[in-house]
């Protein structure tokens, strides 16, 4: 039987980047495919060329026997492909029915026809087992829900071949195991599948065939029944990644302690009654699904969230207020959630960048005016010992690539021996080069006597580095777990709010 | 406080406050068009003027006036398309190249005109259009004269707030637009072209705007004299955060500060010992009084100012 | 046709980007002054020539472009942190009447004393004047936008009803003015039989101070970074909204000066055309720049040249004297897309 997708020779360039490189992968009638590599590694541009984001620089898309034009959406929804991106494509401000039925209708007609627009979604919400409700706007949605929505887009415009872009990034375990029956379902009733993932145990659990993409290039194809798990691991990596392993150590003293805390914004408690105890010489994680006040929990050790009502003990200390300048002077490092947005001004240079978040110390700074040489200075010391690559210090911090900014803005708060480290997702979208490197170094810190809160939405790095672990759900925290008591399926169930010991109120 | 009751219980009053808010409601829903879509049209004080000058050189040239609005409409339409070439197809900064097209639509126009008309004595009229006459309803004591003796161009803005409000809610060019405004990336993927809407939109609200300017000229008076527009450009922006980017509330808005003028208008023989200056000031203040009285609750666009840059990591 | 990002942009590019703008606005326009009737080259050529063809002209060119030295670093610093300071003519305004309403001499100051104390008031009302719209924004989140554009009128207002009251000059026929600045407060004339006064090397001095500004002081990197990304700069412990503020207020504040130093150098009275849109010419001075404050020099002179050189434009070639905003605007647009191009690459 012929393929329903063919890709041949797919080549793009950004910059100096080569993200694909003369890429041929086919696609079967009712295949699951999963596109297997680790971050970097080229599929979410392949993918997107293939919709049509992107245009590639050479090769040809073949869907149905079809050559499909380039970068173009509408001819790629036209010939039956259907996109669930990674970052849903939705608009918060409008309702589900308005983000399903756009570009459905021709824009020349004079009405919308929304009342069998209505029932044609929830017909095929029905028949897919993705329940939604029409008119409910995007923004009071759960994560899980929009990704429903973000299916039901292609399934309503009778997608044949579905690309799904690592659509378990945001899920627990068991809605990530509801969501491939789902897929398996739509395979049975004909759809064929693409799913991209770097994880392993999903791509051997449920494609049909792994494509390994590494540095742009397709470098094996093989069935997913009886593929081997190392195998695959070194086929995507390319060469043996060590990972730092934990030595288990005594914690010492308490360094931060909340308890009962509370934060609001907006009439929403987004933390409610938390409590948490990290002390010395320990990693904390804390984990769960995105949105469930990660954000707010990163943001009270940033000094940018609403001030917290409740205890907190900062060194055996209480605080009333969390500011910047207090949370520094008492030897906290903040690792941000978002590298590029929040962790540095990209438009600035890398030695500015390295000093901006302490201009204020004698070292960079007097009466006002900037030490230009020392700042210089600082910043090359820092590429030396933490291994920036790609930059100097008068380069623009927007060209360095994620592991080089993320050792930089790991590596700026290093250097002044942080008494307690909170990094939210730290490894996020790098490569597992840069992310060992990055656990290397948070545990050697920890080795150094420092505390470490690690808000991860990662199980695996959660389970690499932490010594104890919390829950987080719907803003509030679960007790504190040793991590041998703690099993993928358990914390789970604790991430989904259905465990007898899920997070609640302390 | 019985000088209050003598302007707002006479005729001429709510007329005069309908015909001072025409060219804000054109305004206003040009500036909201554009706006919905993602994109903030500075430029309208320019393109008013633009739309203004060329009203009335067209007429004065010999065309008839409806003949003069299509011209001016165009104008302005033209002036929209440069806007949109560079700030959603080049993705430059809105503020920066709105105020750079107003600087540019004004000083052209002065130019071109001045050219046509050598500076001496007063500026050359035209016929401006006449009220219509409507059956009955026009000769109504009070309500006549107060409602419905306007010209065309006042139940042109009143039918276009009624027809972009069906647009935008009740069509799929609408909703699209909509959503070029809130989430350039949902359009995209599902095949809808940003550019396209965005331009569209900016076009659109551009002819609109100048409409609105050549009322001016055409209509409330009748010949072009420069710095005729006097601010109404910026007043129809802040109009349209007032209306939470919704066409009945900005023909409520634009009719607010329509009565507000025309009040404080005739106040000023009324009140004697209080230089002019204060009451013209009145309805600027108003403008940011009634901003910062709406900048809470509004629920903006979330794409607004925001430029596209597809296929950029 | 694709926009690719550049990963840097050679010097040359930046150098050469306000010349092509500039070179191109004066040919687009050349379209309109054969419109005119005239012939393109000499009308050019008159302009030119008056502007910085003989000793009169380059001083006359100096003078006009101090106020926009002043105004074009308003926009400049403002700009560089995102806060779109468009109200620059009214705090101009303010600045010259606070100038006016102080320095009628009844104190008996000598200049030495009242130079300085009239040129710190217009510059403080300036500052205040925005005051308002920056509070407005950092408290409510109003755009300060159309919150400083409709402040212009309030203060053209404000202006012309001091100055036909209370400030009023009795001796004065026709168009109303202010009561005239005293002898002591002026400016010293620079150079001998011509308008070039001091208030241009006080330009050039605040020109220099603002670079130093930028480049070496913790305020000035602070500034930069909320500009370039606000929250970064905020998760780096930096108060962004008093950042915001005081560059706001440094930004009023020039704006001020410069009406201050129009009066007290050149006029030393208020009129309500005392500025034939300096304040807006501010920002095409700025972005022509590329919101560098040593650039705001050079681009305030061609400004001022495009305007002084108009004038003979018009007597000699029958040019209106519009064409120097045309021309001024055109090459704000075209400098625009010459920015952009610096960053982006145009691809087939």
């Amino acid at each position: 039987m012929s393929p329903v997708l063919e890709l041949t020779g797919i080549t793009k360039r950004f910059g100096t980047l080569l993200a694909n490189d003369g890429i041929d992968l086919t696609l079967g009638q009712g295949e699951v495919l999963a596109l297997l590599g680790e971050n970097g590694a080229g599929k979410t541009t392949l993918m997107s060329i293939l919709f049509g984001h992107y245009v590639a620089d050479a090769g040809t898309v073949r869907a149905f026997g079809q050559v499909l034009p380039p970068g173009d959406p509408k001819a790629a929804i036209a010939a039956g492909i259907g996109m669930v991106h990674q970052h849903f494509t939705l608009a918060s401000n409008l309702s589900v029915l308005d983000n399903v039925t756009i570009g459905t209708e021709k824009l020349t007609a004079w009405r919308s026809r929304r009342g069998a627009a209505r029932r044609r979604l929830v017909e095929l919400a029905e028949r897919f087992g993705l329940p939604v409700d029409p008119d409910r706007r995007i923004g009071e949605l759960s994560v899980g829900e929009r990704q429903r929505v973000e299916i039901l887009k292609s399934l309503y415009r009778d997608a044949r071949i579905l690309i799904l872009d690592e659509p378990t990034a945001v899920l627990t375990p068991q809605e990530s195991e509801r969501l491939f029956s789902t897929l398996r379902g739509m395979a049975s009733q004909g759809l064929s599948l693409i799913f991209i993932s770097h994880k392993l145990h999903e791509v051997v659990a449920h494609a049909d065939r792994v494509a390994v993409l590494r540095g742009g290039k397709l470098v094996a194809e093989r069935p997913a029944a009886g593929a081997s798990r190392a195998e695959l691991a070194e086929l995507m990596v390319g060469r043996r990644v060590v990972h730092a392993s934990r030595v288990p150590l005594e914690p010492g003293q308490s360094l931060l302690r909340l308890d009962k805390v509370r934060v609001e914004a907006g009439g929403r408690r987004l933390l409610d009654d938390i409590a948490l105890d990290l002390r010395e010489r320990e990693v904390l994680g804390i984990v769960g699904v995105a949105g469930n006040g990660q954000d707010a929990l990163s943001r009270l050790f940033a000094g940018t969230a609403p001030q917290p009502a409740g205890r907190i003990e900062l060194l055996g200390r209480p605080v009333a207020r969390l500011d910047h300048a207090g949370l520094t002077a008492a030897g906290l490092a903040h690792i941000p959630e978002d590298r590029h947005h929040e962790g540095v001004v990209g438009d600035l240079s890398l030695y500015e960048n390295a000093v901006l978040e302490r201009i204020r110390d004698r070292r960079f700074s007097r009466l006002g005016l900037l030490r230009r040489q020392a700042a210089l200075d600082h910043a090359a010391g820092l590429i030396r010992t933490f291994d920036i690559r790609g930059a100097e210090p008068t380069t623009r911090t927007r060209l360095l690539s994620g592991g080089n900014m993320q050792k930089l803005i790991l590596g700026r708060n290093l250097v002044e021996q942080p008494r307690l480290i909170v990094a939210s997702q730290p490894t996020r979208g790098l490569d597992e080069g840069a992310v060992a490197e990055i656990h290397r170094r948070l545990l050697e810190a920890r080795g150094n006597g420092a505390g470490v809160l690690l808000i991860s939405e990662d199980l695996d790095e959660i389970f690499r580095l932490a010594d104890r672990v919390q829950v987080i759900f719907k803003g509030r925290l679960s007790a504190p777990l040793p991590i041998e008591a703690a099993s993928e399926a358990r914390l789970g169930l604790m991430m989904a709010g259905e465990d007898g010991d899920a997070p609640r109120a302390a | 406080m019985t000088e209050f009751w003598d302007i707002v219980l006479a005729a001429s009053f709510w007329a005069a406050a309908l015909r001072l808010a025409t060219p804000l409601i054109f305004g206003t829903l040009g500036a909201l068009i554009g706006e919905r879509s993602g994109v903030l049209n500075l430029g309208i004080e320019g393109i008013m003027t633009a739309g203004a000058m060329t009203g009335w050189l067209a007429v004065h040239l010999g065309a008839p006036l409806w003949l003069g609005i299509a011209a001016a409409a165009v104008a302005g339409g033209a002036i929209g398309l440069l806007h949109a070439g560079l700030t959603v197809r080049l993705g430059l900064s809105q503020h920066v190249t709105g105020l750079g097209i107003t600087l540019f639509a004004t000083s052209l126009s002065s130019y071109l005109y001045r050219l046509y008309v050598p500076a001496s004595g007063s500026p050359p009229k035209i016929t401006p259009f006449a009220p219509v006459h409507l059956p009955v309803l026009s000769d109504l004591p009070w309500l006549g004269p107060a409602f419905f003796q306007h010209t065309a161009l006042t139940w042109l803005a009143l039918l276009a707030v009624i027809l972009v409000a069906w647009i935008l809610w009740r069509t799929p060019l609408g909703l699209a637009v909509r959503m070029a405004g809130e989430s350039p990336e949902a359009c995209e993927a599902q095949g809808v072209s940003v550019f396209g809407l965005r331009t569209g939109a900016v076009v659109a609200g551009s002819a609109l705007m100048a409409i609105g300017g050549a009322f001016l000229t055409t209509a409330a008076f009748d010949s072009f004299y420069f710095s005729m527009i006097q601010g109404r450009g910026w007043v129809c922006i802040a109009l349209v955060v007032f209306a939470s980017w919704q066409p009945g509330k900005a023909l409520l808005g634009a009719l607010l500060y329509g009565m507000f003028d025309a009040f404080q208008l005739r106040l000023q023989p009324l009140v004697l010992g209080v230089p002019y200056q204060l009451f013209l000031m009145m309805p600027y203040l108003l403008s940011i009084g009634a901003l910062v009285l709406v900048s809470r609750r509004a629920r903006v666009p979330q794409a607004l100012m925001q430029p596209y840059r597809p296929g950029e990591r | 046709m694709r926009l690719e990002r550049r990963e840097r942009t050679p010097r040359l590019l930046l150098v050469a980007a306000p010349l092509a703008a500039i070179a191109t606005a004066l040919v687009l326009c050349s379209l309109l002054i054969g419109l005119a009737g005239a012939p393109v080259l000499a009308a050019y050529a008159t302009l030119f020539q008056e502007a910085l063809g003989s000793r009169l002209g380059i001083t006359e060119t100096l003078t006009r472009a101090t106020p926009l030295i002043l105004t074009g670093l308003a926009a400049a610093v403002a700009f560089r942190a995102r806060f779109w300071n468009i109200g620059l003519e009214g705090q101009f305004y303010l600045g010259a009447i606070a100038v006016a309403a102080l320095g009628s001499g009844e104190w008996g100051l000598p200049p030495a004393l009242l130079v300085p104390l009239l040129l710190l008031a217009g510059a403080l009302a300036g500052a205040l004047f925005l005051l308002g719209p920056a509070l407005l924004k950092l408290r409510l989140g109003v755009d300060e936008v159309v919150t400083t554009l409709l402040l212009n009128f309030v203060a053209i207002l404000l202006v012309s009803l001091l100055i036909e009251g209370p400030m009023k000059d009795p001796l004065a026929f026709g168009w109303p003015q202010s009561v005239p600045v005293t002898e002591a407060g002026l400016l010293p004339q620079l150079l001998a039989r011509t308008r070039l006064h001091l208030g241009f090397a006080l330009a050039l001095l605040a020109a220099l101070a603002i670079a130093f500004l930028n480049a070496r002081t913790v305020f000035g990197l602070s500034a930069r970074a909320v500009g370039l990304g606000t929250p970064a700069a905020r998760h780096a412990g930096i108060p962004v909204g008093r950042v915001l503020l005081l560059t706001a207020m440094l930004s009023g504040a020039l704006a001020g000066l410069a009406g201050a130093v129009e009066v007290t150098g050149l006029k030393g009275y208020v009129t309500t055309d005392l500025s034939p849109g300096f304040g807006t010419a501010g920002v095409i001075v700025a972005m022509l720049a590329s919101l560098n404050p040593l650039g705001v020099v050079p681009a305030a002179i061609f400004v001022a040249a495009v305007f002084v050189g108009a004038d003979a434009m018009a007597r000699a070639h029958g040019v209106p004297s519009f064409i120097a905003d045309v021309i001024v605007a055109t090459a704000l647009l075209t400098m625009l897309v010459a920015l952009f191009l610096t960053e982006y690459r145009v691809r087939r």
